[in-house]
């Protein structure tokens, strides 16, 4: 058996930032003179979770840059609640133009920027689920195609939640969205649908892939680092809850993003050049139930007779997850 | 005009939009009380004092300690440490050991020598009857209060039944030694041998503005057993007592105690230590009746003490004892069943109880006396204005810990009296229940298990049998407390807010709600590892 130095901190690197870490190893958010990047007045509903990811995303990308970063936002909440004319909450250089063209605006800009020889800047394209997934899709092809200098990050809550909670192609099985009512034999978001786009980027052989949560802020941080730290097309993957869309509780966003990758539904991973290099391990496993039951899209599901089946059905894409990414021990599970 | 086309506005900054407006609920910052604490019967604020261990701050830990208690090593060693059994930790993976840690940091004082000064005087003099645990904690704080403190001990060495009672393989003479020489030296005038026979002759002798009575219960309790003329009985209290002079009692190979509290328990352990072959406790209940505590009762049976469930003495003869079998009623009292049998045996030790000798309260008017005990107020003053009570004199769980608690107590009530007002404690807040903490962000950690003296080197000797921590390990216990309902900055609500809204006022500073633009979301709250922030309706 190896002997090992048990170094021991309390709550170690969970919480946001640990008195008795040393202050290199203490995250972004924890910094008083962190960027907040998306400052306060902004007009996200309470307990937002795409607001809380922008900033803990673009602090770091920030940080990692030193300080010399501009963003370039696609339509959506987090485009319509940070920036309602004349207001802005960005406290970085930012600029939108069009729902589906946030990644051929950012190529636009990191080439200009090449142009005018300022290497420093660093350019990153955002959006939410919508503008990436669906509507921006094509440009976000062109611009990993291309490998053109752009981080870009998507801010997933699943559905159009601006526009009144309509489904997008990152909308789950069995969700109630406005457009996937609860109703008929099988309610909700059809099952076999959508896309999973990290893999889509991988498939594009992009120096960089990763997936996020804000319930995993130093995973988050480490891999927005990780991505600075490259050049060339970089695409991270971000789940943030919305109470509003979910119909959960503004108290619940970071447990439920926490139980998104504890149940394994939301694989957090890392790929460079289409290949997976690393992923992170659940620390507390739950069964699925523990995630679906506190959000009102999946209500239909519970109540006097479960959906026993269509609750597998979401267990085994779970459980699919866990075996693929390697998301648990094996030694300490057996 | 100078804006670019179309643009008739300055740009703004959203700061103008005062998000807060649209709270319904506001989160607090609160101090709970943590369950250790709210256990503690000295009072002591543990999570306080861990707070600073964590940080290697063993000094500011200790100071932190020693507001409540001045004897953090002997307390590591015999306090059953209520607090652990309260601890949170207990629900997640196995309670902090905070007494381990507590007497690492009183060992540490002794070894580093660190001291505390006196208050400013204030020209009051009080007198202390007795230098057991009560006492020698009265005198701790009357001194930091400035009063002039001096305590008349009948007995010839000071520690009273920490010194008398407690056996040497549980908590070391120099151990005590060295704590009741830091509180002897705040300026305390102990007087050794002088027994008071007369409480307010004595006060009047000395000109003591106010007197704490902490004498400790030293009379055994007996029991009639026919006994032949050859038979040896002895009682608890002797024994222990007599383990502190040059000669030992003479308990011979095979000893039987009878009685079934800690003293019994530490009597019979003590026989073995003196060279008995066979120690048995004869008991009229069963182990799950028996008020001493199960890990001394465990470390008794590893160490090869026998015990004789159900059974009462009947007679005493020479060499041997008559034992009549007893079962338990339905309500659960023994009743005598006729069988007797015999045990062999050289002597018969007496654990039945103790009671405190009042007579030196004989001539004070108005203080009442009930069931052996002196009745007090709850400042722990009694009848008779001026004279305060505490420890083993007043209806209480006889233990080292309480005693420590009345002492301050009383140390308290003392000096408000002395200035002709009331103490007021302040109020409680609410205890930091598990339901409140949000305990995945604690790192997963074992308690650290102390080194336990070899069995076989126990049996003969009266080496203490617990081990300490060293610095390494008890860093990481300190580490592992969950710092329940108190701040530790670990900056979450600072990093988890959507909306900006806490200030982080820096190291040691905590933090702060801007309600300009708190939205009420309560994320922070859900996310507070320790329950540290409340949620409270908005008054609209």
């Amino acid at each position: 058996m190896e002997m090992q130095q048990i170094k021991f901190y309390q709550t170690g690197t969970f919480t946001v930032g640990n008195r008795l870490l040393d202050a290199d190893q203490r995250s972004v958010q924890a910094n008083m003179e962190r960027t907040n990047s998306l400052n306060s007045g902004h007009r996200a509903c309470q307990g937002c979770g795409e607001a809380l990811g922008a900033r803990y995303a673009i602090d770091a990308a920030m940080r990692a840059a030193n300080n010399q970063v501009i963003a370039c936002n696609a339509t959506g909440c987090l485009e319509v609640f940070s920036t309602p004319y004349p207001e802005t909450s960005w406290q970085i250089p930012w600029i939108h133009s069009l729902f589906g063209n946030a990644a051929a605006v950012a190529t636009g800009v990191a080439a200009a920027m090449k142009v005018k020889g300022r290497r420093d800047v660093r350019v990153i394209a955002q959006g939410g689920d919508g503008g990436t997934t669906d509507i921006g899709f094509g440009c976000l092809s062109g611009m990993f195609e291309r490998n053109d200098d752009v981080l870009y990050i998507c801010y997933d809550n699943e559905a159009y939640m601006n526009t009144g909670v309509q489904r997008s192609s990152a909308t789950p099985p069995a969700a109630r969205t406005a457009t996937t009512m609860a109703l008929g034999p099988e309610p909700g978001n059809a099952f076999g649908q959508g896309k999973n786009v990290p893999l889509i980027a991988m498939a594009h052989g992009i120096p960089y892939v990763a997936t996020a949560s804000v319930a995993y802020l130093r995973d988050l941080e480490e891999k927005v680092k990780r991505a600075m730290s490259l050049s060339g097309a970089r695409y991270i993957h971000i789940l943030v809850p919305c109470p509003l869309g979910w119909g959960a509780q503004p108290s619940d966003t970071i447990k439920l993003a926490r139980l998104a990758v504890e149940t394994g539904l939301f694989p957090l991973f890392e790929a460079e050049h289409g290949e997976v290099v690393g992923s992170t391990r659940i620390r507390r496993r739950v069964p699925v139930e523990e995630y679906l039951k506190p959000q009102k899209r999946f209500a239909h599901l519970f109540g006097k007779t479960p959906a026993v089946g269509t609750l597998a059905r979401i267990q085994e894409m779970a459980d699919r997850n866990i075996r693929k990414y390697r998301l648990i021990d094996e030694r300490r599970h057996g | 005009m100078d804006k670019p086309f179309a643009i008739t506005l300055d740009p703004g900054s959203s700061l103008a939009n005062r998000t807060g407006s649209w709270r319904t609920t506001r989160p607090v910052y609160v101090d709970r009380l943590p369950p250790c604490n709210h256990a503690c019967p000295a009072g002591e604020n543990i999570q306080g004092w861990l707070y600073h261990a964590e940080s290697g701050d063993y000094e500011s830990a200790w100071r932190e300690l020693v507001k409540n208690n001045p004897m953090p090593a002997v307390m590591g060693r015999v306090c059953y440490h209520p607090c652990e059994s309260a601890c949170n930790r207990g629900s997640l993976d196995e309670s902090v050991s905070i007494h381990a840690v507590e007497r690492f940091l009183g060992d540490e004082a002794a070894r580093r020598g660190w001291k505390i000064e006196a208050g400013p005087s204030t020209g009051k003099r009080v007198l202390v009857v007795g230098a057991g645990p009560a006492g020698l904690s009265a005198a701790w704080h009357l001194r930091l209060a400035g009063h002039a403190v001096a305590i008349h001990e009948a007995g010839p060495l000071s520690g009273g039944m920490m010194r008398f009672g407690i056996p040497k393989y549980r908590l070391p003479r120099e151990v005590l030694d060295a704590e009741v020489q830091r509180i002897l030296a705040l300026g305390v005038e102990l007087k050794l041998n002088s027994k008071v026979d007369d409480v307010l002759a004595t006060m009047k002798a000395g000109a003591f503005d106010a007197c704490f009575l902490a004498v400790g219960a030293h009379l055994a309790k007996r029991a009639y057993i026919p006994a032949g003329d050859a038979s040896k009985i002895l009682d608890a209290v002797s024994v222990l007592r007599g383990m502190e002079g040059a000669e030992k009692p003479l308990l011979g190979r095979r000893v039987v105690v009878y009685g079934g509290g800690n003293t019994a328990i530490d009597v019979a352990r003590t026989a073995k230590r003196l060279g008995a072959e066979e120690s048995i406790i004869v008991y009229r209940r069963t182990r799950e009746k028996m008020p001493a505590h199960d890990f001394e009762v465990e470390e008794a049976l590893a160490e090869g003490v026998m015990m004789k469930w159900l059974s009462t003495i009947k007679e005493a003869g020479e060499a041997s004892f008559t034992v009549e079998k007893m079962a338990l009623d339905e309500n659960g009292f023994p009743q005598p069943t006729g069988e007797f049998e015999t045990i062999e045996a050289d002597s018969l030790v007496l654990a039945l109880g103790q009671d405190v000798d009042l007579s030196l309260l004989d001539n004070v008017p108005d203080l009442v006396v009930e069931n052996g005990s002196v009745r007090v107020d709850a400042g722990m003053m009694s009848g008779y204005p001026g004279i305060f009570a505490g420890g083993d004199m007043v209806p209480a769980e006889r233990t080292v810990t309480v005693a420590i608690g009345h002492g301050k107590k009383a140390a308290r009530n003392i000096d408000a009296w002395l200035r002709g007002e009331t103490y007021a404690s302040p109020p409680k807040h609410e205890v930091a229940t598990f339901d409140k903490l949000n305990t995945w962000y604690y790192a997963d950690a074992p308690k650290t298990v102390q080194p336990v003296l070899d069995i076989i080197r126990r049996q003969g000797t009266f080496e203490e049998v617990l081990g300490g921590l060293d610095e390494g390990n008890a860093l990481f216990e300190a580490r592992r407390c969950l710092s329940c309902g108190n701040c530790f900055e670990c900056d979450n609500c600072y990093g988890v807010c959507p909306d900006n809204a806490v200030i982080k006022l820096g190291p040691g500073k905590r933090f702060r709600f801007n309600y300009d633009y708190c939205k009420g979301c309560g994320i922070c709250v859900a996310e507070c590892p320790c329950g540290a922030i409340r949620t409270e309706p908005e008054t609209i």
